[in-house]
């Protein structure tokens, strides 16, 4: 192992003796700080990969637990991409006004069939919905009593195929609009009813996403904490000679840095390979339905996304042990 | 360049480990500090490095009362003083020049810098061709040796040395009682907490004898 926490191995590397300056001027210091940010780092890097099987571990255990809210975001992400792009089940009743003819009714759905945000239009005349109604409904006997049929016309309009929920809600709109329109019903409970659990799973994602990260912080703390803890000696003998807080702190943090950035990407290439593996039977479930869905995976700035996040948590977990454990150790 | 002025300090268990001491030592001085076990001859080293805040009294270091020093200042105030310990207190898993240069590395000099000074810190003590060894390759005499050039590379303007000799034969440690007698020929300040009486009084400086946490004798020169 060529680095060491003080970084004092490179000062070793150059041997010019005589060719230095004596004067440490804030340039020099400067260079010294970042050399010993540059050691630390690389020190750090080394301890972390010196124990690859409990580093390994530690990777394993903040990757899994990054990589379940973010597989669970990226799931929902792929149910609204598909419930967007469904190909719209939704039609639209257009019940008209009960002094509407036949005639005025059946031009009016050859009319709304011409239109090319249209797909189908169908119409149930008066008379039809009521046969229809008392053959499926088995209240043909209260029907019958009534004198009058209480039914309107009905103009069944399917949006075309790959209209958006939107577009499809201004089409009814527009249809409600329509002078022999006395209203015009939009048949999509189960696509707000899917948003709703949509809504509520992203909820969930949070609070799992929540509880996981609160748990990568206590992980991180705690596998820093045992870092400080095995080089009690050394922290002290550092402090005793003049060393800083930050000057101690550092080393410390880099690890935590590492550990976050290990298990950040630990988390994307779990999430990967779930996607992987589950990309083929998508794909044959797609095509049944003739669909064009395909998976949607993180993506490199997901993957970017997750590094940093692990990044982030490793450092403040390590900032966490090592403001509460290195004040406590002072020379003794 | 140290002064203490009744200067008490009361551990939490009620001990009195030093009462109503005050000494002053000048700039040029190598001071000896003696006293029987738990006298508070460490008590009173640790002190000046800012180890142990007095109870009672102040204690100044170069002009610089301590107890406006708070625990920020603390790493500044101990890059100034040069401490050798009785147990060495090297690390151990660094060879012996990584343990001379920690120091420098702190006060975040060039590197080339700490080459060069740890060398001659080094040289110094006569080191040189260890510097590569690591610490337990090396006798009690040589360890100390590189605990005093760790002590001696950053030019402080004092050095604290607490039983140096503590378990070395009367040869070796003559010849590091000689070494900190130089490194006070070229002004710094030194005080060396010792019970070694025979070897002190020969080497005829003054002497501070403390007697259960009280100055007995050699409060000024
Ligand atoms: N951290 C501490 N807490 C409580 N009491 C302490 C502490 N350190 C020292 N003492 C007590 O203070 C007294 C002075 O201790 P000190 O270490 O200064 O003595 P000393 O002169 O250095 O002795 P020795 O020659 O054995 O090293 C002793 O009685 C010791 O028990
Ligand atoms: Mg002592």
């Amino acid at each position: 192992m060529s680095f060491r926490l003080l970084g004092v191995r490179a000062a070793q590397g150059v041997r010019r003796e005589g060719a230095s300056h004596s004067r440490t001027g804030l340039r020099d210091r400067y260079h010294a700080w970042l050399q010993h940010h540059r050691l630390s780092a690389a020190d750090s890097m080394h301890r972390v990969l010196d124990n690859p099987v409990s580093s390994a571990m530690t990777w394993l255990v903040i990757g899994i637990a990054l990589a379940l809210p973010s597989g669970l975001n990226v799931a929902l992400d792929n149910v609204s991409q598909l419930s967007a792009s469904w190909d719209s089940p939704a039609q639209i009743s257009l019940f008209l006004h009960d002094e509407v003819s036949d005639e005025r009714a059946l031009a009016l759905q050859a009319e709304l069939s011409a239109r090319a945000d249209v797909s189908l239009s169908r119409f149930v005349s008066r008379e039809e919905a009521l046969e229809e109604f008392r053959s499926l409904s088995g209240f043909a006997d209260v029907l019958s009593s009534l004198q009058d049929n209480p039914l309107p016309h009905l103009v069944v309009v399917a949006p075309a195929a790959d209209a958006q929920q939107a577009v499809v809600a201004a089409l009814r709109a527009e249809l409600e609009a329509y002078p022999d329109v006395a209203q015009a019903v939009l048949d999509m409970e189960w696509l707000q009813r899917l948003d709703t659990m949509m809504l509520l799973g992203r909820r969930l994602v949070w609070a799992v996403a929540g509880l996981l990260i609160l748990g990568v912080l206590l992980i991180l703390g705690n596998t820093i904490r045992l870092a400080i803890e095995s080089r009690r000696e050394e922290i002290v003998i550092v402090k005793l000679v003049g060393g800083s807080n930050a000057f101690v702190r550092r080393p410390f943090l880099y690890t935590g840095l590492w550990y976050g950035v290990g298990g950040g990407l630990f988390a994307a290439l779990l999430v990967a390979a779930s996607l992987w593996f589950l990309q083929g039977s998508v794909a044959d479930l797609a095509r049944l339905y003739h669909s064009e869905f395909r998976l949607r995976g993180l993506g490199v700035m997901g993957g970017l996304n997750l590094i940093i996040l692990g990044g982030l948590l490793g450092l403040a977990g390590a900032w966490l042990a090592v403001s509460r454990h290195l004040a406590a150790i002072q020379p003794r | 360049m140290i002064s203490f002025d009744r200067v008490s300090k009361r551990y939490a268990e009620g001990h009195d480990a030093l009462r109503e001491v005050s000494l002053d030592i000048a700039r040029d001085e190598l001071v000896f500090l003696t006293g029987h076990s738990g006298a508070g001859k460490s008590t009173l080293l640790r002190m000046i490095m800012l180890m142990e805040r007095p109870t009672r009294g102040q204690v100044v270091i170069d002009g610089q009362n301590l107890g406006a020093v708070g625990p920020r200042g603390i790493p500044r105030h101990r890059r100034n003083i040069g401490v050798v310990f009785q147990n060495h207190r090297l690390l151990y898993d660094r060879n012996v020049f990584d343990n001379v240069a920690l120091p420098l590395v702190i006060a975040g000099h060039d590197h080339r810098e700490v080459g060069r000074r740890v060398r001659a810190a080094l040289d110094k003590v006569g080191l040189l061709e260890r510097e590569r060894a690591m610490p337990v390759t090396l006798s009690g005499g040589e360890q100390q040796r590189v605990g005093i050039a760790r002590a001696v590379v950053g030019k402080p303007r004092i050095l604290l040395a607490d039983e140096p000799t503590g378990n070395l034969d009367p040869a070796l440690s003559a010849e590091i009682m000689q070494l900190f007698e130089e490194f006070n020929q070229v002004g710094v300040t030194v005080l060396i907490a010792s019970h070694d009486l025979g070897l002190i009084s020969r080497l005829r400086h003054r002497i501070i004898t403390l007697r259960q946490g009280r100055l007995v004798s050699g409060s000024a020169a």
